[in-house]
């Protein structure tokens, strides 16, 4: 390694090797599903040529065609409540300087980080229950509510982040040149804000989307979302169409990604 | 509208604006948490649910289990092996993420800028992507017919295939895969922030690239690695899809344990002790990450 070059500081033996290969490993099993899905065989074990029967099969199922709708509505309506309330406490959290209680609000927003969910999920399982019984409501409004709590610090933090970083100096000065401060927030907060808002909203997006554990107990008979479906599904043996179903939820997930990426980058 | 009013004003904003959060967070996570811990102290129903009865019962049942024939009184031995397993493999999920998460963060914050955003949107992809499909795909690594198997014998390394899924150690490597995402963003974020000054002016005064690293980097990004080793550990202790998938029923963790009062079980008021202890772990294991990382100032 003693080339002519001039000494890198930022480099430590070793880390380069560790993360390819941490990359490799990370992508190899998700590429192997990838590739299983287009099995032509009817077992996950042998390989039976290329076809997309898989995916035909689950296209063609009620059951994941119901599944994926709501899975969509719920993380649809979980992203947009939980963002929208999130930037109002992030906005409420630091722009106003300390004040007293702010670590209170700190450990409630990010409570359901540090809570396992297997516990909030028994909490509202037996919450929403006795709720259940008492209303007699059975509809989607126990999903959207438990998710869009959950959501609640992802779009938080990243909202938040953007916010610590953004410079004060725009604001003040629209605040010294007689701006109200809806005129501040709405023309010099929001906008530089807005790439920490797309990022909150899309990890609270797919946060939902990827939910199993609370939708499994929250969920009344007949409301699978398409993981706690697919997490029926292997009760009885792993079957090629639900490597079908997964590959397809992984390409929705490049594919909202990739946009993502694409808006942020239009923006800067 | 006046922008300068200090103090009290201040802070009556941050909790008006903050409320509307507030509210749904105790609605729908923090609120029910209370309910669990008063499940908890309550007789066991005939089928499911509580009688709104006092009962140490719940309690009792996590150390202890009393024989249905004699009466007689013995350590659940079962418990404390699922309670030791989760500890054992979370501890371990958080090393190996570590091992693993350190160098890889390093490793994109290094890159050039425009490099970097590539870095970290492969990073991302698995982060965003399913768990359950992530754990899948690990599972179709390891299972007897699985590609790491069938390479091995291909190599001739191995003659039959290694029993590897439904065993710890693929509960291990399920968690190590789906949370290592999770360890490498909060330390990327704190390399990102890094001033690499810091490591030239370690060189100059002759520093080796061990001390600079334990000395130097370590510190700064400690944050970070705290971060980390939370965001992993947590979720880890909780585990309840992967050991379910990849431990096969038999290879249960605590959280898995915890479903199977709520469900087979039918022992609520134990379930719901079980909660509260993974609850107070919880809680023992963020006042002594906090103690760290507040005790130890910026000179180590």
């Amino acid at each position: 390694m003693a080339k002519p070059r001039a000494f890198d500081v930022t480099t430590l033996p070793g880390f380069t090797f560790v993360a390819i290969l941490a990359f490799v490993l990370l992508y190899a099993p998700i590429v192997t599903l990838v590739i299983y899905s287009f099995n032509g065989g009817n077992s996950v074990n042998q390989w039976g040529g290329f076809s997309l029967q898989w995916y035909a099969v689950a296209w063609q199922n009620e059951a994941v065609q119901d599944a994926t709708a709501r899975s969509l509505i719920i993380a649809l309506w979980a992203s947009v409540i939980s963002t929208a309330l999130a930037t109002m406490a992030a906005l409420g959290t630091t722009r106003r300087g300390r004040f007293k209680g702010q670590t209170v609000i700190y450990v409630i927003i990010n409570q359901p980080l540090m809570v396992p969910e297997i516990v909030t999920a028994v909490a509202l399982l037996i919450f929403f229950s006795s709720v259940k019984i008492a209303t007699g409501y059975t509809g989607l409004g126990y999903l959207i509510l438990a998710h869009s709590a959950f959501c609640i610090p992802f779009a938080y933090l990243p909202i938040r982040a953007r916010l610590e970083g953004m410079d004060t100096a725009m604001e003040t000065a629209a605040a010294d040149l007689y701006a109200t401060p809806w005129q501040t927030f709405r023309y010099i907060t929001l906008p530089l804000l807005l790439p920490g808002v797309i990022a909150g909203a899309m990890l609270a997006f797919i946060i939902s989307l990827d939910n199993v554990i609370i939708t499994e107990f929250v969920k009344s008979a007949g409301q699978d979302t398409l993981p706690t479906y697919m997490l029926g599904q292997l009760r009885r043996a792993l079957t090629p169409e639900v490597n079908a179903i997964s590959t397809a939820l992984l390409a929705l997930t490049v594919v909202i990604l990739t946009g993502f990426v694409f808006v942020t980058k239009k923006r800067d | 509208m006046s922008t300068k009013t200090p103090g009290r004003s201040k802070g009556l904003n941050g909790w008006l604006l903050s409320t509307p959060a507030l509210v749904l967070l105790v609605l729908a996570a923090s609120g029910p948490l209370i309910i669990v811990a008063i499940y908890s102290v309550l007789e066991k129903g005939d089928y499911s649910g509580v009688r709104w009865i006092l009962s140490g019962d719940g309690w009792f049942g996590v150390l202890f289990q009393r024989d249905i024939f004699d009466q007689t009184v013995s350590l659940a031995d079962a418990n404390l092996t699922i309670f030791w397993r989760s500890v054992k493999l979370s501890i371990m999920t958080t090393l190996i993420t570590f091992a693993f998460g350190l160098p890889t963060a390093w490793f994109i914050a290094t890159r050039p800028p425009k490099a970097r955003a590539f870095w970290l949107f492969l990073i991302t992809i698995p982060f965003w992507t399913n768990l359950l499909i992530r754990t899948f795909a690990i599972m179709e690594v390891i299972r007897n017919q699985g590609i790491l198997n069938t390479a091995l014998i291909h190599f001739g390394l191995i003659s039959e295939p290694i029993q590897i899924l439904y065993t710890d150690t693929a509960v291990l490597i399920g968690m190590t895969y789906v949370y290592l995402p999770l360890m490498v963003l909060p330390l990327y974020a704190a390399i990102d922030r890094f001033d690499f000054k810091l490591i030239e002016a370690g060189y100059d005064l002759y520093a080796t690239r061990w001390q600079v690293l334990r000395g130097v980097i370590l510190p700064i990004i400690k944050p970070g690695i705290i971060a980390g080793s939370i965001l992993v550990f947590i979720p880890s202790l909780g585990a309840y899809v992967t050991p379910r998938v990849l431990g096969g029923g038999k290879n249960m963790m605590i959280g898995n344990f915890i479903e199977l009062q709520f469900g087979q079980g039918q022992n609520w008021p134990l379930g719901a002790a079980l909660s509260t202890v993974l609850l107070l772990i919880v809680l023992v294991s963020l006042v002594v990450y906090t103690k760290a990382s507040t005790r130890e100032g910026p000179h180590g």
